[in-house]
C-alpha cells in the first residue's frame, strides 16, 4: 500500500491503484472527542476534491468530511454508521468513511506527507 | 469581536489555573475562560456524573443577596413572581426574572436565608439582572458576591462523599439549603444542582474554594466535570438554558413553566406582564416548548420542525444523550402538534428525518425528596 497523504481540513488518503481509501485523522478525532454518530456517501455518488462528502458528530458538534480528492464512491464504511465510536478507536485504519474510484490521481501530490501534516497540526494548534 | 479583544474580557473563576492544572480544555463562556472538557472527554464524564459523582465550577454565575426584612424583599415580587411570604427558611425555588411583555429575562434559583434572600443568576445576564432588581430593591440592601465562588458536587455518591466532609448535608431535602462550617470556612449548601442527578451547590470563599476541590478529588468516585457534559446532563434532564430554550421573548407559559410562578402571584397577578401570563394561562398559546426524540439523527440547536410540508416550530437545543444512548431534543412547536407522541419530521442537513414528542426528562430523576 501507498504512504497516507493529508489534507488541511483533516482527512487522510491511501491510495491503491484507483481506488482511494478516506477517513479522518487522528488529530481531528481527538478534536471532535467521543463520536457518536456518521453519515456515510451512498455507493455510485461522484465527489469533488474539497467537496462534502460525509458527517462525523460528536457530543460537542457536528461536522463535514471533505473528499480531499475526486472520484465516484465505490464502498463507504457501514461498520462507522453501526458503531461510531470505531471511528475514535482507529482513526486512520478500521475507522475509515468511504472509497473512491479516482478520477485523477494526480490529485493526490497536491496533499500532505504525515511529516507535514504533523508540522502543519502543530503549527496552527 | 476579534481574538485579542476578546481575550482583554475573559473573567477567570478563581479554579482556573486548577482547570489548567487537572488538563480542562478551556473556551469562552459567557464573558468568562470555562472548561468545557477535561482529559476523559464529554461522554465518560457525563455518565461518570450519573453513576458516582463529578464536580462542576459553576463560580461564572451570579450569587446575589438581598438584605432585609419580609418588608423589604417582598417588592421582588414585581419581577419575580414567587410567593416569598410562604417560602420557607433555607427553603430554594427555581423560577424566572419577568419583563414586562411578559417574556423571560432570566431564569434563577432564590433561596430564603436569615436576613434576606440568595439568588443565583445565570452569568450572562447577571449584570442586567442585578439592574432589574435594583428597580424594585434599594441597592444598598443588595449585594453580587465577587468574593465567592459556586461549585457543584453532582450525582449518586454526591452525598456520602460530601457528608463526610461537611456532616449534616445528608440531612438537607432537595431544593433546601442551609449553612456549614468546612474546616475555617463557612459555606452554605442547598441540595439542589442541574443536571437530574442529586447532589449538592456548594457556596465557599474564592480563598477556599480550590483546597475544597482538591480534597473531594482525593476521592477516586469523584471526578472533575466540564460544561459539555453539563449541557448534555440538563437536556437529559429536561432542563432549560437560558439565552437557547428561554430568552426576552418567550413567556413562562410557551416555555411550559407556569410551574415555576406560584400559584398566589398567578392568581393575583401582580408582577410585569402578568396580565399576558393570566391570558395565555386561560386560553392557551401559540407554541410550546416540547421534548422532542429524534429517531437516530441528532439534530442541533436551530434545526426546523416540520408535519408534513407545515413548518411547525424549531430545535433550540440538541445533542446527543449519552445516559438515553440516542439523539435528545427539546424545542418549540405549535401547540396542536405538541402532545406526547406526535410524529414530527427535523430539518438536519437539508434533509428530514423522523422523530417525536418525548414528555421530558430523557433521562429519570433521582432527587431526593
Amino acid at each position: 500500500m501507498a504512504e497516507k497523504k493529508y489534507s488541511k481540513k483533516h482527512e487522510w488518503v491511501e491510495l491503491s491503484g484507483d481506488i482511494a481509501t478516506i477517513g479522518i485523522t487522528k488529530h481531528a478525532t481527538e478534536q471532535l472527542g467521543d463520536i457518536v454518530f456518521t453519515e456515510v456517501p451512498d455507493q455510485g455518488k461522484v465527489l469533488d476534491a474539497g467537496g462534502e462528502a460525509a458527517v462525523v458528530e460528536s457530543v460537542k458538534a457536528a461536522s463535514d468530511v471533505y473528499s480531499p480528492i475526486s472520484g465516484e464512491v465505490t464502498e463507504s464504511n457501514d461498520a462507522i454508521v453501526g458503531d461510531p465510536s470505531l471511528v475514535n478507536q482507529d482513526p486512520e485504519g478500521n475507522g475509515w468513511f468511504f472509497k473512491l474510484k479516482v478520477s485523477n490521481a494526480d490529485q493526490i501530490n497536491e496533499l500532505m506527507s504525515k511529516e507535514d501534516y504533523d508540522k502543519f497540526v502543530t503549527e496552527n494548534v | 469581536m476579534n481574538q485579542s479583544a476578546e481575550k482583554i474580557t475573559d473573567l477567570k473563576t478563581a479554579l482556573y489555573n486548577f482547570h489548567i492544572a487537572h488538563g480542562g480544555k478551556m473556551v469562552p463562556f459567557a464573558g468568562y475562560q470555562m472548561p468545557v472538557q477535561y482529559p476523559e472527554g464529554i461522554m465518560k464524564e457525563h455518565l461518570h456524573v450519573r453513576s458516582a459523582a463529578g464536580i462542576f465550577d459553576v463560580s461564572h454565575m451570579g450569587q446575589f443577596s438581598i438584605y432585609g426584612t419580609e418588608e423589604e424583599y417582598l417588592p421582588l415580587e414585581k419581577i419575580v413572581p414567587i410567593d416569598l411570604k410562604s417560602l420557607k427558611l433555607n427553603q430554594s425555588k427555581y423560577t424566572v426574572l419577568m419583563n414586562k411583555e411578559g417574556g423571560i429575562d432570566d431564569d434563577l434559583i432564590v433561596t430564603k436565608v436569615e436576613g434576606g434572600l440568595n439568588i443565583v443568576l445565570n452569568a450572562a445576564c447577571k449584570n442586567h439582572d442585578v439592574e432589574r432588581i435594583h428597580e424594585v430593591i434599594d441597592p444598598s440592601k443588595t449585594k453580587l458576591h465577587e468574593d465567592l465562588s459556586l461549585i457543584a458536587l453532582q450525582g449518586p455518591k454526591a452525598v456520602e462523599i460530601l457528608n463526610t466532609l461537611i456532616p449534616g448535608v445528608s440531612e438537607l431535602t432537595f431544593m433546601n439549603g442551609a449553612s456549614f462550617q468546612y474546616r475555617d470556612a463557612k459555606v452554605f449548601v442547598t441540595r439542589s444542582g442541574y443536571t437530574g442527578e442529586d447532589g449538592f451547590e456548594i457556596s465557599i470563599s474564592n480563598s477556599q474554594v480550590e483546597q475544597l476541590c482538591q480534597t473531594l478529588l482525593e476521592n477516586n468516585h469523584i471526578k472533575l466535570i466540564g460544561l459539555g457534559a453539563r449541557d448534555s446532563l440538563r437536556l437529559e434532564a429536561g432542563l432549560c438554558l437560558y439565552g437557547h430554550d428561554l430568552d426576552t421573548k418567550t413567556t413562562p407559559v410557551e416555555a411550559s413553566l407556569t410551574w415555576a410562578l406560584s400559584k398566589k402571584n398567578k392568581e393575583e397577578g401582580n408582577f410585569l406582564g402578568a396580565s399576558i401570563v393570566q391570558d395565555q394561562i386561560q386560553n392557551g398559546t401559540v407554541r410550546k416548548r416540547v421534548g422532542i426524540k429524534p429517531e437516530k439523527t441528532i439534530a442541533r440547536e436551530g434545526s426546523k420542525v416540520f408535519k408534513g410540508d407545515q413548518e411547525i416550530g424549531i430545535v433550540t437545543s440538541g445533542g446527543f444523550g449519552p445516559s438515553v444512548n440516542g439523539p435528545v431534543a427539546m424545542g418549540y412547536v405549535l401547540k396542536e402538534f405538541s402532545n406526547e407522541g406526535e410524529d414530527l419530521e427535523l430539518e438536519v442537513r437539508g434533509k428530514r428525518h423522523a422523530a417525536k414528542i418525548f414528555k421530558m426528562p430523557f433521562y429519570k430523576k433521582s432527587y431526593v425528596k
